[in-house]
């Protein structure tokens, strides 16, 4: 360059490029030095990042690179290290009988652990985060059972479901007795008020006494002669103060005229068995766990 | 040596210098997913979405659910354990746009499928705090009045297979056949289930009067996921 087409800017001392745009001219500051080299020092990296990892598709494939890296291998490694980790204390669990799981403080803290993680992503949605139930979905803490309450009845229950496509799911049906038109709206009414007269809380004795009759013909074969329910039905206790769906009159009266048989998913699908185990132990840990028949009758 | 220069005075070619360098980079990262075989995995039991389930997804895509919800199980070991296998590209195939989300302010959906029961599903819709109490997701409670818009639902099928879903004539024809009878348990379902085999026939939203927005979400939603017969898949050849 020549000495007249240079000229140093005497704000800064850097030099003023020859060119200019309507009286604008544009000083030369060069990238400083230690930008510029790991700008180049990157792009040879990236050559060699090119060559070790996959990159460029080809015809038919892609380039897979030295290093064989692939992160579908690599979280099948993972899952697999982590199934490797956990396998002899799942053993341990699926192996065990049911009622000793608790005396074992390793395995029962595991499947405490492992249940309660479970019970977060998967049952909480619908059971609450602290297992209380919701108008619909079972409160789990306290020790009134649907479908039975030792290891085994929770067990079964998580594993098949309730009223689901599976035939191992729990099943029973309540017709809709208002809907279906087995009885008319007077008949509801009075069963309902029979209903309620089960727990002391009838306000029109006659109207109790009609629906105890209707009772007696359509309600006893699952609810029990005296409204206790029946586990093998999932019929519910009709004469405590829990109620599924409400226990005050109208949805009592609710409940009867058009039934409610809501379902619960086949989680044995989903989970794998010693995570199916670990939520049972989790869930009959939460209060209301009942022992199994044959240790009441070994403790008797 | 070019001169810099040339492309800065030249608004023109500065344009077409433009779009020639960043269309080698579309070129190069794009183009190749369209022709090679591994882009997308061979599996059993992908089939095009029912006639509901469609109608379902065009709901979704409406409210916006990709905006909170993504449907990309990503292959990482946490992901996997949380949600399940992480998903193939073959599980997205016939999605026109997919629904892949880039955000979870509420959970991955991509396996949401027969986790939940459809009267969970309804409450949820109603009210998610009614479950869910630390929700924030808001309600959808119109979703059970309105009835599904079935308009231009054989346009829908047609246009899907203008852009590749394998809707056959058959399918097409029958559309509005179809939708009512995936939502109604009593229905003769027999071609349904031929055209669209293992698709779920419930009533979803609990009103037998109406094939309504409800019943089509749910049904959607309860097969997301649930297609790919992962006992089939074969995992090795399409490690990437």
């Amino acid at each position: 360059m020549s000495q007249n087409s240079t000229s140093i800017d005497p704000a800064t001392g850097a030099e003023i490029r020859s060119h200019e745009w309507d009286g604008i001219r544009e000083l030369d500051n060069p990238l400083p030095r230690w930008w510029f080299w790991i700008f180049l020092i990157c792009v040879v990296w990236s050559i060699g990042y090119w060559i070790a990892m996959p990159s460029w598709p080809l015809a038919t494939t892609y380039l897979k690179g030295t290093l064989g890296w692939s992160q579908r291998a690599n979280v099948a490694a993972d899952i697999a290290a982590l199934q490797e980790s956990r396998r002899p204390i799942e053993q341990e669990l699926m192996a065990a009988n049911l009622d000793d799981i608790e005396n074992d403080p390793d395995l029962f803290s595991f499947a405490l652990a492992s249940g309660r993680s479970a019970f977060k992503d998967n049952c909480a949605p619908c059971h609450g985060a602290g297992a209380q139930g919701a108008i619909g979905y079972p409160n789990l803490n306290d020790d009134d059972w649907l479908w039975g309450g030792t290891l085994a009845d929770i067990e079964q229950t998580i594993q098949h479901g309730i009223r689901n496509a599976s035939m191992d799911s729990r099943f029973s049906e309540m017709p809709a007795y208002l809907t279906l038109g087995t009885l008319d709206r007077a008949q509801v009414s009075d069963v309902t008020e029979y209903v309620l007269s089960l727990s002391g809380r009838a306000e029109d004795a006659q109207a109790a006494e009609r629906g105890s009759s209707t009772f007696a013909e359509q309600c006893v074969t699952c609810h029990g002669e005296d409204g206790k329910g029946m586990r093998d039905q999932g019929a519910p206790n009709l004469t405590d103060s829990i109620w599924l769906y409400g226990g005050d009159r109208d949805s009592i009266f609710e409940t009867i005229a058009k039934a409610r048989n809501s379902s619960m998913p086949i989680w044995g699908e989903r989970l794998p068995a010693p995570t199916v185990r670990a939520l049972a132990v989790y869930v009959h840990s939460l209060g209301g766990g009942e022992k199994s028949t044959m240790n009441m009758e070994g403790a008797q | 040596m070019i001169k810099h220069e040339k492309f800065e005075k030249n608004s023109i070619l500065l344009l077409l210098g433009t779009l020639l360098v960043v269309s080698i980079g579309g070129l190069v990262e794009l183009a190749p997913t369209f022709y090679l075989d591994t882009t997308i995995e061979k599996v059993d039991g992908m089939r095009p979405y029912t006639p509901l389930e469609l109608a379902g997804r065009n709901i979704y895509v409406r409210e916006g659910c990709y905006n909170c919800h993504s449907q990309m199980i990503r292959s990482l070991r946490d992901e996997v354990e949380r949600y399940g296998h992480y998903s193939l590209a073959a599980e997205s195939m016939y999605d026109h746009p997919f629904q892949w989300g880039s955000k979870r302010t509420g959970p991955d959906l991509a396996r949401v499928g027969g986790k939940y029961s459809d009267e969970w599903h309804r409450d949820h819709f109603a009210s998610p705090k009614s479950v869910v109490p630390e929700s924030i997701m808001p309600g959808y409670p119109f979703l059970a009045d309105r009835q599904v818009s079935t308009d231009h639902l054989q346009d829908l099928l047609a246009t899907n297979r203008i852009v590749g879903v394998p809707y056959t004539d058959d399918m097409i024809e029958n559309a509005m056949a179809d939708i009512t009878a995936q939502a109604n348990p009593d229905a003769d379902t027999e071609g349904l289930l031929e055209r669209y085999p293992g698709a779920i026939v419930r009533d979803f939203d609990g009103n037998r009067r109406a094939v309504t927005e409800l019943d089509a979400l749910i049904a959607y939603l309860q097969m997301l996921g649930t297609l790919v017969d992962f006992s089939q898949y074969d995992a090795e050849a399409f490690q990437r």
